[in-house]
């Protein structure tokens, strides 16, 4: 059974059919890629399985179990965590209380024992801030532990994103252009990051991107959408190469082709 | 500046940030509890209202400046917590040792029950959401005559603890240590909220929904508790209010009230105690300084002193124009600056705490 799994899933906004039947299916340890010109539908896919639409049609399973049960603020729960392609972090909070609230999901207390802050909330604040530790290491995000946001510079919220998604220790992490408005050095090192995430901390990732060096550099599977539908799934040479593709992104779209090698 | 070596995690998880902090608020602390002894019994009055203000900007702060939910009608709670108070001691009897919390469980579940039909609103329909629940608690003390006395209203009954009176007349100092108490007590609890998941869930529901309830925050609920919580501790608020005025009816919570509570806490600062503490001092202090200057400026110009209606809301008005437009952050804001501009001389430089332009959020959510 494949961790996550798009059935037949169709959303339409009025007139445009944003989602139009698209299935596919991302295996558990992979990085899956969706690609595709301005207007695909690929962060609507991202907003469906993050509950924030329902689909009109088809279903999303996770690990076997229909997302579609489930309310939006489940969706951490249950191993799936996200960051949004115009970040939206908490911007009167500083880092580290950012990277905390991706914590949540492992809040043990009640809000009676946090009112009364009794020694199990303190000792559940130790283990929290251990673990978000872990993330600032890995993320390299020391100098900025205690900024406020609204402060920070684009790069770095970036990746302040990404550490409060890794911070909820997900199974699956869905990354919504990582390396947009990123530098060459700063999308180095998403990727190695990526590359890190899923081989040392074993976290599937399902990631939308437009810099196909990187897609090329990270990702198993590669899915293009275009228009809501899907045109082409594969290693990301052969999407690339996928005459479909190269049409969609040479005729439909008013962004041309870009880092399409 | 101060350059803090933490040590360990608890460094950022206790009260106070370093040594010297606590040592501040500890003399803070022991200032306030001798005041009585510094003060005539007139200015200790004053010192208790403004520290009752300050324990219900607390409450509303939490909604406001921690969870980012308008509300133009806690003086709704502040009445139901004032009412539920009084009634549970003259009608059932209760000491008031069980009838002030119990009017702040009493004002928490009335404003988390009113809370939840109302998550779904933003902005300004919140806004006027909850001015309608003000008119309404209004309304419904006249109505509910029998049991309120309507527009006659209610004596308080002295408070009473294991035999001890407290007073506001007889007994004034007693008082104010109570409030003090009460003040410290919330203070407390604030901060608890603030260290804890809790008070992060507040703040993420407050940056952005979309991005908390991905962190797997259920927003609905988190609204309604903050009202829940906020709503209780203004109800303690009213259930003082309630001793410290001796007499109150519908008007004592009128609407003006609301509105004054949220200027109080915008003019204060915004999202800290210290903000709630700010405004509560510039509210329960105003007409004291009013009526001092407006002294001072007849014995100077002679003549007698002419009594100007409104006066003290023209004020009022003006400040909070005023901060809006060059304090957003409010007076806590300015004092945040004042003490970096001392802590850093000579270097303290003019755009410190100017943010950087946030990116536009048209795109949002794509
Ligand atoms: N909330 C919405 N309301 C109406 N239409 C929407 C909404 N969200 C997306 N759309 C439309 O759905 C289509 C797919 O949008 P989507 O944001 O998924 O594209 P995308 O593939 O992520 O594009 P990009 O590469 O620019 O991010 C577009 O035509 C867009 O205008
Ligand atoms: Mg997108």
């Amino acid at each position: 059974m494949s961790l996550l799994e798009i059935d037949n899933v169709t959303l339409r906004f009025g007139g445009v059919v944003a989602v139009n039947q698209v299935s596919f299916s991302v295996e558990e340890g992979e990085v899956f890629a969706l690609v595709g010109p301005n207007g695909a539908g690929k962060s609507t896919v991202f907003n469906l399985i993050s509950r924030i639409y329902e689909p009109v049609e088809g279903d999303i399973r996770f690990d076997g179990d229909s997302l579609l049960r489930h309310p939006p603020h489940d969706i951490a729960k249950l191993g799936i965590a996200r960051t949004f392609q115009n970040i939206e972090l908490f911007e009167q909070a500083t880092v580290l209380q950012n990277l905390l609230v991706g914590r949540h999901r492992h809040r043990k207390s009640n809000f009676i024992s946090e009112l009364l802050f009794t020694p199990s909330v303190r000792e559940g604040e130790r283990r929290h801030r251990a673990a978000v530790e872990k993330v600032i290491d890995f993320l390299d995000l020391q100098a900025y532990r205690d900024k406020y946001i609204a402060g920070l510079p684009y790069g770095v919220r970036k990746v302040v994103e990404m550490g409060r998604a890794l911070a909820i220790e997900p199974r699956l992490l869905l990354l919504d252009e990582p390396a947009s408005g990123l530098s060459v050095e700063e999308t180095q090192d998403v990727a190695f990051w990526i590359e890190d995430i899923k081989k040392q901390m074993g976290v599937t990732v399902l990631m939308v991107e437009h810099d196909m060096h990187l897609v090329s550099a990270v990702s198993d599977r590669v899915l293009a959408l275009a228009d809501g539908k899907v045109l082409s799934l594969g290693t990301a040479q052969e999407v690339q190469n996928d005459p479909k593709v190269i049409e969609a992104y040479i005729g439909g779209s008013d962004e041309p082709e870009r880092e399409v090698a | 500046m101060r350059t803090v070596f933490k040590t360990s995690y608890d460094a950022d998880i206790n009260y106070f940030r370093h040594g010297a902090q606590a040592t501040w608020y500890m003399l803070l602390l022991a200032i306030a509890l001798i005041l009585p002894f510094l003060m005539g019994t007139f200015w200790i009055g004053e010192m208790t209202n403004m520290l009752i203000w300050a324990i219900a900007g607390m409450g509303l702060m939490i909604l406001v400046g921690q969870t980012g939910q308008a509300s133009l009608g806690h003086a709704a709670f502040l009445a139901i917590g004032c009412y539920a108070n009084v009634l549970l001691q003259l009608k059932l009897g209760l000491p008031f040792l069980l009838s002030f919390p119990l009017a702040g469980v009493i004002a928490g579940l009335a404003g988390a029950l009113i809370a939840m039909p109302m998550t779904k609103l933003h902005g300004i329909y919140l806004a006027i959401g909850t001015l309608a629940i003000s008119i309404l608690t209004d309304d419904l003390i006249v109505i509910a005559e029998p049991l309120t006395n309507g527009v006659v209203g209610l004596f308080a009954p002295t408070i009473d603890i294991l035999g001890l009176q407290f007073d506001r007349y007889a007994t004034p100092d007693r008082f104010y240590w109570m409030v003090l108490f009460v003040a410290v007590a919330v203070v407390l609890v604030y901060r608890n909220i603030l260290r804890s998941p809790l008070g992060r869930a507040f703040a993420a529901v407050r940056d952005s929904e979309v991005s908390a309830q991905a962190m797997g925050v259920n927003v609905a609920r988190t609204k309604a508790l903050s009202f829940g919580i906020s709503t209780a501790i203004t109800g303690l608020a009213g259930a003082l209010m309630g001793h410290f005025a001796g007499i109150f009816n519908n008007e004592t919570f009128n609407i003006i009230i609301s509105i004054q509570l949220l200027l109080m806490i915008v003019i204060g600062g915004l999202g800290s105690i210290h903000g709630a503490f700010f405004g509560a001092i510039v509210v329960a202090l105003l007409p004291q300084a009013i009526a001092i200057s407006r002294d001072l400026i007849s014995g100077f110009v002679g003549g007698g002193t002419v009594a100007i209606p409104g006066l003290e809301s023209a004020i009022f008005g003006a400040m909070l124009i005023g901060f809006i437009l060059f304090e957003p952050m409010g007076i806590y804001g300015r004092w945040l600056k004042i003490r970096t501009y001392f802590e850093l001389f000579p270097f303290y430089r003019k755009d410190m705490f100017r943010r950087q332009k946030s990116y536009l959020k048209t795109e949002r959510m794509r």
